[in-house]
Parts: C-alpha cells; structure tokens; sequence
C-alpha cells in the first residue's frame, strides 16, 4: 500500500521511499520519513494534487509522488 | 567594528516580517551573484553597528536548489558572526530539521521561535528553556508581527556573536556512521576542523556539490569511506541521516512540546481552505480573484462600471499626465533658449526614453502590492495546488499561471511576477512564453488591421483568434522548450500548504516599493538606450536631420525587408513599423500613420481604437499577410521595457538573448506558416 492509495481522512504510517535523488531528499526533507504518521487531508478539485497532514503542518504533492511513498498500517 | 548578523529559516516561517520589523526601512535588495535569488541587507535600527543579512527561505541544506546553496554557501564561506535561526512554533518539527543542519556547520547561532502568539492560542505550549538546555543554543520566543521579543534576541545574537559561541556538535548519527564522518573529516584535513566535519557529513550524503569540489586525490582517498558510510546504512546515508536528524527531532519535540490535542485538530485556517480549495467552489473562487487583481491594474471599465478606471490605470494617467506637463516643459525651454532642432529632438527623446520607463511604474507598483498580498496570505501556494494539474502538462508548475495572466496586460509586471516560481527551468520558460500572451499595447494593431481589410467581417472575431493564437503558440512553445532546451530536472511539486494569516501591511508596502525601484534602475538603463537609438535612426541620416521616409531607419527597412518576403509583407514600411513597434507596439500604428501619407494625429487615435480605417496600408497588404504581420508583431521581440524586465529577471544577458531569440524564430516560423497556408486556401 502507497500513500497514494490512501482516501481523504485516512492516514497511515511511512515505511519506505521508493526513490531516488533530488525528489526523494526533497520528501524527506520535507518530514516524510520512516515511521512518521501521514493524514490525507484532501485532494485538489481537479483531482491532482493532494494534500496531507504531517508532522504538524500541511504538505501538497502529488498523486505520483505519493504512490513512490510505501506506508503501512498505523 | 561592525558585527554581521544573518537570518535564516524556512519559508513562511515569519522571516522578512522580523526582518523589517529589525531594519525598517533601512533596507537594500540585491541579487547573489549569478542566481536570481534576492539578497537583502539592512541595519539594525538600535544598534548602527549591526548589520543584518536576510538569507533565502529554504527548508534544508541539500544542494538542490540556488537558494540552498546560496544559503549554506554564506553560513559556511563567509561565515556570518552569529546566525538568527527563525522556528515558526506551529510547524516546530520541520522547522527544526533546518536548525540542526545549521548546528552541524557550528556557526554561533540563537533560535527564535516565532509565532508564539499562534501557538499559545492553540493552546501548546513550548519549554524554551528546555529546548535551548538540550541544544545547547539560546531559544528566545517572539512574535515578529508585533515585534515582542526582538529586544531580547538581538541581545541574545549580539552577545553570542561577540563571544564565538559556538554550538555544540550533537552525537545524533550513531556511533558507527560518526566514526565513518569522523575517518573522512581526518582525510580531508584542513586548517578549520568544524568545516571539515560539515563537508565529511555533506560527504556522507552524496552531496553533489562538496563532492565535486574534490580534486582527484582527494576523491579517491575519501571513496573507500564514503562506501563505508552507505553500507552502515543500508545502502543510503543520505537517506538514513535525514531519517536520524528527524528521529532527534521528535525527541526534542516530546519533550519539549506539550501540544492541547494529540491528533489533527482543525484550525481556522483549515476551515477557510476547505471553502477556498473546495472541490466545486475553487475555480469559481479562483477566478475571481484573479479577474479583481487583473482589473484592479488593467482595467479601464473598472468592476464593470463604463469609464471608470481601475487603481492602476488612474495612477499610469496621473504620472503619465505629469511627466507630460513636465517633459512638455522642458523641451519648450530648451526650444526657447534657441537651440537647434536635432538637440531639440535628442531632449525630447530621452525624456520618451525615461517616461517610457515612469510609465511602467505604477503598473508595477498596484500589481506588486496585490501579489505580494496573495504571496504572504497564503493563496498563492493554493493558486499553484489548484492549477498544477492543468500546467504540468506544458512541463510547468500551476504557478506559472499568474505570469502568463498578467501578460495580458502588460508584460512587464507579468515578467517580474515569474520570480515566484521555485524552479528555475519553470521561471525561464515562463519568461520565454509570456510575451506571447497579447499585451494591452498590440490591441491598436489588431484594431487598425480589422477595421481597414477586415471590415466586412466579424472584426471582433479576428482580434480574438489573435488571443487565441498567442495562447495556442505559449502551451506549444512551452512544450517544445520542455523537450529540447531544459533536458533535466525532472519537476515536482512537494510544496508546503502555509496556514492562511493576514499579510503585515509593512511588508507588503515595502515588497512593492522594493519592485518599483528595481524595475527603474535595472531595466531603465535597457529601455532608455534603445528608445534614444530608435530616436536617432528615424529622424537622421547621413546629411543630417530628416523626416521618417528618408531617414536611416528607412534605408535600414529598406535593406532587411528581403527578409519578410516569405512572410508576405517584404515592404519597407512594413519592415520599419516592425523595429518602431520595439519602443512601444502601439508604435506601429502611430509609425503607419506617417509612413502611409502623413496622417494626422487625431486620425491616429480613431485607427487605434479601431474607429477609423488606414486604407493606404492596402497598398501592401492583403488580408493574408495582414494577419501574418499581426501574427509577428504578437510574437516576436516584446518592447524595450520588457526585454529590460526579461535581462533583469534573467540575470544574464546570454539568456536575454536566447528568450529574444526564440521569440523571434517562433514569430517568423509562425507568420510564415500562416501566409504559406493562408495562400492555398484564399
């Protein structure tokens, strides 16, 4: 299960980043790392981006982005 | 001696508020060498001596972006005496991911945690002393929109500035991967042991520009170790020392931080953006919120009321009027004290060339004013979550979409809007499309084509295919730049969602003042120039002072117009109207008027506003080659005032000319295509 199987109001815990670079330094800079919980909030109205709930504060990315992110169960 | 201070933390976290709130209007704003990030510098207002140094918002110290590197390129190199680390007390965990990166340079620092007032009405609580005890760094709590505690942290930073208090090195990274650090810190060596440690952790990380500042030998002899590093993780130091700064951090912040609810409570701000990005009402919103800012600068039938004219416009006439009183003036007196003609025509140019440049300003001061009010209340982050479905098509971020907006008005604000945009390629190939949205000043081209050689048909028709034209020609050039000119650099959009507050109206004065003065200085000198060269082409050649026909610009539009054979308007006249058109669009007009037979200049007027035909100029053109010259003037080089704008947001001339010279190749291959095509079916 990635983040981007997850619905608006369901959160869950990060597992594991399945990417490289800049993109995934960028992730965790932003707090996205292992063990952390993760609340989707919304999506966007197009339906693209969304936006989540983590470590206080709100994040948006996108769907994409969110299915390179492995969570489990919280 | 003077002590430099500089501050630094996330975006949004309340820094340029506490900035202004520390230097007031004692303030300069210039551009770290080679990037297009802002480099502000002030005074401390209490203490002349202090002198204070805003560094780019960021979130980390990757090496990533130009305003990472710009920012630990400073800490690190020139090594400011003390660092204000600003934590935003709301989002405390990410805000500190930055703050320990900074520890690990040791540069003497002092946190100041800022929105305490926020915090406090959440009803959390924060121990700064403990905080402070367990990093080791002096924590002071402020609220920088009402200025409480800035006495206290400028003590606090002034004092530790003064006593090279450095902060402590944290054991955080495990004591397998410290030795690993500590082994590469050892082989690289070097006079100053904290540099080397923070270029061994940068090491670590994989960091692309420590690494490529290595010399060969060096390379070789830290490779074995930087192995080392990543097996000890796992294959991924970079990864698993992020991972272990934030597993740190939730320790400090359990400790430290005693929040009134435990899971996601819902703020006001939460509750305004759950209407502002609804799934139904957020487009409906958005558009109107952009129409009110377009037309709060552009518009001349301001909220729909006939004639009346919008803030922007009525301050464009007022200046305009007065620096016409003024130059009017001036030219009269020079006339007066009898000098010649040419001098006359050289006064009267610069003055052009300057009011030119004046003109500008308040377009660019009402757009600024409601853009930094969108940037600093929040909406703009939720502009860009709204449209970044639609932009990422083109290769761009949602962002993109107020520069291009804008452009149709006028390019110039809408070019200096594109310096919101994060990522560099986006903002360069905004840069390069927003021209081709049709400006206010083509719209009298369009009108005089339409009422002269298009009058039987539906003129508003074809003006509108204009616009639509300039759009079709943006999302495809933006394309075509995406795929051949900008190769890397894959785009994201991991972009932080700021909690919506009510802009300081300090800082939202002082952004624009600050946009209109840079605008003045830096593209005035590109506008001036060219308007004075373009001046003494037209009403000079060889034998002296002339009229247009047989001035220099005329042999020149007589020597280039082979080139606009093909594009089906190979005439001088033509030509000449194209480099007139470069001061000003509506030029061309103007410039039509008197190459066609002397014109007067009422009769100007009602072809501009597409009342009166011009039905001389159908000695050159048919309908075909009419829309290919509207289709190239559209398209190809803007104004001096927005290639003045492009070179000072570019930064660079070599990119200046490539977006001019893009403009131009899309606007010949364009025209050309259209009268080739256009000549088969008519």
């Amino acid at each position: 299960m990635t983040l981007g199987d997850l619905k608006p109001g369901q959160e869950g815990i990060v597992a594991s980043i399945a990417t490289v670079g800049a993109v995934k330094r960028r992730i965790m800079d932003m707090g996205i790392t292992p063990g952390v919980k993760v609340k989707i909030i919304k999506t966007a109205p197009l339906g693209d981006p969304i936006e989540v709930n983590v470590r206080g504060y709100e994040l948006s990315l996108r769907k994409e982005e969110a299915q390179k992110i492995e969570m489990r169960k919280s | 001696m003077s002590v430099t201070i500089a501050l630094a933390g996330n975006p949004n976290c309340g820094k340029t508020t506490l900035f202004n709130e520390l230097t007031g209007s004692r303030q300069h704003v210039g551009n770290w060498p080679g990037v297009t990030v802002d480099k502000k510098e002030g005074i401390y207002k209490k203490n002349k001596e202090a002198v204070i140094l805003d560094l780019p918002g960021i979130y980390s110290l990757s090496p990533y972006s130009a305003e990472e590197i710009v920012a630990r390129d400073y800490i690190v190199k020139d090594k400011p005496d003390a660092v204000i680390d600003i934590v935003d007390g709301t989002s405390i965990e990410r805000n500190l991911y930055l703050s320990l990166q900074m520890m690990e340079t040791r540069i003497p620092m002092v946190i100041a945690l800022n929105m305490m007032d926020e915090v406090e009405a959440k009803g959390d609580q924060i121990d700064c002393e403990g905080l402070s005890r367990i990093l080791g760094v002096p924590v002071v709590p402020v609220a920088a929109r009402s200025g409480k505690g800035l006495k206290k942290l400028m003590e606090a930073a002034l004092s530790v500035a003064e006593n090279h208090q450095k902060p402590e090195r944290l054991r955080i990274f495990g004591k397998e991967l410290e030795d690993v650090i500590a082994g590469i810190a050892a082989t690289l060596g070097g006079k100053d042991p904290d540099e080397s440690w923070w270029r061994a952790v940068k090491l670590a990380e994989n960091d692309e520009v420590v690494t490529g500042s290595l010399g060969p030998t060096e390379k070789a002899s830290v490779k074995a170790l930087v192995d080392q590093a990543n097996q000890c993780a796992d294959g991924d130091a970079e990864a698993r020392i992020a991972d272990l700064r934030y597993q740190y951090i939730s320790k400090v912040v359990k400790e430290c931080v005693k929040k009134a609810h435990k899971d996601y409570v819902e703020t006001k701000s939460d509750k305004l953006d759950k209407i502002l990005t609804n799934r139904i009402l957020a487009l409906p919103i958005f558009a109107a919120v952009m129409y009110v800012m377009f037309a709060c600068t552009f518009s001349e039938n301001f909220l729909f009321v006939e004639g009346l004219l919008s803030p922007g416009k009525w301050l464009e006439g007022v200046v305009g009027d007065l620096w016409g009183i003024g130059a009017d003036g001036i030219v009269s007196t020079v006339e007066g004290m009898g000098a010649s003609p040419w001098a006359v025509g050289l006064v009267a140019s610069c003055l052009d060339g300057i009011g030119s440049v004046v003109g500008f300003l308040p377009l660019v001061l009402v757009l600024f004013l409601l853009l930094s009010f969108l940037e600093d209340s929040g909406y703009m982050a939720r502009v860009a979550f709204v449209m970044d479905r639609i932009f990422r098509h083109f290769g761009l971020s949602g962002r993109s979409f107020i520069p291009m907006l804008m452009g149709f008005g006028c390019s110039v604000p809408a070019l200096m809007a594109s310096r919101t945009l994060e990522s560099d390629k986006d903002r360069k190939i905004t840069m390069m499309i927003t021209p081709f949205m049709s400006c206010g000043a083509k719209l009298p081209i369009y009108a005089m084509f339409a009422a002269t050689l298009f009058a039987d048909q539906n003129q508003t028709m074809i003006v509108f295919s204009v616009y639509m034209l300039g759009i079709v020609v943006a999302v495809l050039g933006a394309l075509i730049l995406n795929k051949f000119a900008f190769k890397s650099g894959a785009s994201n959009f991991i972009m932080e969602l700021p909690q919506y507050r009510v802009p300081a109206l300090k800082s939202v004065l002082i952004h624009g003042g600050e946009k209109v003065k840079g605008f003045a200085v830096k593209a005035g000198t590109v506008i001036f120039a060219s308007t004075v060269l373009i001046w003494f082409l037209s009403s000079f050649n060889f034998s002296g002072m002339c009229d247009m026909e047989e001035s220099l610009l005329a042999s020149i539009g007589n020597g280039i117009r082979w080139i606009f054979v093909p594009l089906g308007w190979g005439d001088w006249r033509a030509s000449v109207g194209v480099v007139t058109g470069w001061i000003a669009k509506e030029n061309i007009v103007a410039t039509f008027g008197q190459v066609f037979g002397g014109v007067s200049d009422e009769m100007v007027e009602a072809v501009m506003a597409g009342e009166e035909a011009l039905p001389a100029i159908g000695e050159v053109f048919n309908r075909v080659s009419a829309y290919s010259y509207m289709a190239f003037n559209l398209l190809c080089m803007p104004c001096f005032a927005a290639v003045g704008a492009i070179k000072r947001e570019m930064g660079s001339w070599k990119w200046t000319l490539r977006a001019v010279g893009f403009q131009m190749a899309t606007a010949y291959v364009v025209a050309f295509l259209i009268h080739f095509i256009g000549n088969i079916i008519f």
